[in-house]
């Protein structure tokens, strides 16, 4: 009777195990109650390489052991950008001193345009911290495909600098291993930042 | 045998009662479904169909929630290939759970519509009665649609 049991046991086990990461996965994106949309299973975050606005190599890999919150935009932007960049501070200074565990990185969607320098000085104006991200715009369009960010240009006037970009509003959350957990489209609020960047911390 | 006028009274009566007491249900009854989420799959082999021409419609380009009932978009990836799957890029096998718990209207980029966009509209709770009726029947013509139970 007793190697009955243990036989089941073994048995039920063996047909458990298998599935546990996936239950895991689902229980896991379900039970963290974010604000935000979740990926389940979590993939490895697309790494890259560009140059950062403080003059030194910006490389996504190289923040391990933070949470990233990523977003795509550029300096030039009148409506999106400003709004999401300021909630952003907004939400690292709710965030208190864990805030210093939250890179925020703004990659720009308009490099012919957004130099580094300029770059700094526009990111400056709502959070110092606010890291921004520049390349050619082979190396751009590559950061974009990985993510599925869309960015169209509309010329609206004669001169050089006349146009306008749509593009896609999310920010994503990769957590401290380097995983793509979560996104977050536009219109959320500062708190829901917080709230969710405070979650993905400890998970 | 001829029936008493009383009898076909209560039989119309009875037929009566059996088409009204459904309808006062799904008119007063609150809304509770067994989860949350609306899901939309991409099934296997959507891109080959795609590749050889056949336009699949799998996502409406809007799309209406209920504040309360089903406040979840919930989108999944069972083809071989990534895909652009509403507002975000979906890896084969994985799923994206976007949570709504706002009245609110929503507008994404999306590129599986001839649009470019796709809109997201979370809708209050419909009161009772007429509009809770017609939130159901309006439902059922949606799950049949795009082919989802009930217990979406």
């Amino acid at each position: 009777m007793r190697a009955l049991k243990r036989f089941l046991l073994a048995l039920a086990l063996g047909c458990a195990l298998p599935l546990a990461p996936q239950l895991a996965c689902a229980a896991d994106a379900n039970a963290l109650g974010l604000k935000a949309g979740v990926f389940d299973p979590p993939r490895q975050a697309p790494d890259f390489t560009l140059r950062g606005s403080d003059g030194k190599e910006l490389k996504l890999s190289s923040f391990r052991g933070k949470l990233v919150v990523l977003e795509f935009g550029y300096t030039s932007c009148v409506d999106v950008c400003p709004v999401s960049l300021a909630m952003l501070a907004q939400a690292r200074k709710q965030l208190g001193a864990l805030a210093e565990q939250v890179q925020v990185i703004y990659v720009t969607v308009d490099p012919e345009r957004d130099t580094p320098e300029r770059m700094k000085r526009y990111l400056g104006a709502f959070d110092p911290a606010i890291l921004g991200g520049s390349g050619t715009p082979e190396q751009l369009a590559r950061v974009r495909r990985d993510y599925g960010i869309s960015a169209n240009k509309k010329v609206i006037g004669p001169g050089k600098d006349d146009y306008v970009i749509g593009h896609s509003s999310y920010l994503y959350f990769i957590d401290r291993k380097g995983s793509l957990r979560a996104l977050l489209p536009f219109g959320r609020t500062a708190n829901d930042v917080a709230h969710d960047a405070a979650i993905l911390l400890k998970n | 045998m001829k029936l008493s006028r009383r009898v076909w009274s209560v039989a119309c009566l009875v037929l009566l009662a059996a088409i009204l007491a459904p309808l006062a249900w799904a008119a007063l009854a609150p809304i509770a479904l067994d989860s949350h989420d609306e899901l939309f799959a991409i099934p296997k082999g959507t891109w080959a169909r795609r590749m050889a021409g056949d336009k699949v419609e799998i996502l409406p380009s809007e799309v209406h929630l209920t504040q309360g009932a089903n406040d979840v978009l919930l989108l999944r990836n069972l083809d071989d290939v990534p895909q652009i799957f509403g507002p975000v890029l979906i890896m084969p096998g994985q799923s994206f759970r976007l949570p709504f718990e706002t009245v609110s209207v929503n507008d994404f980029a999306c590129t599986a519509h001839a649009s470019g966009q796709m809109r997201v509209v979370v809708d209050a709770m419909p009161a009772p009665g007429w509009p809770r009726l017609r939130w159901r029947l309006q439902r059922i013509d949606f799950l049949k649609r795009f082919n989802l139970s009930w217990k979406n």
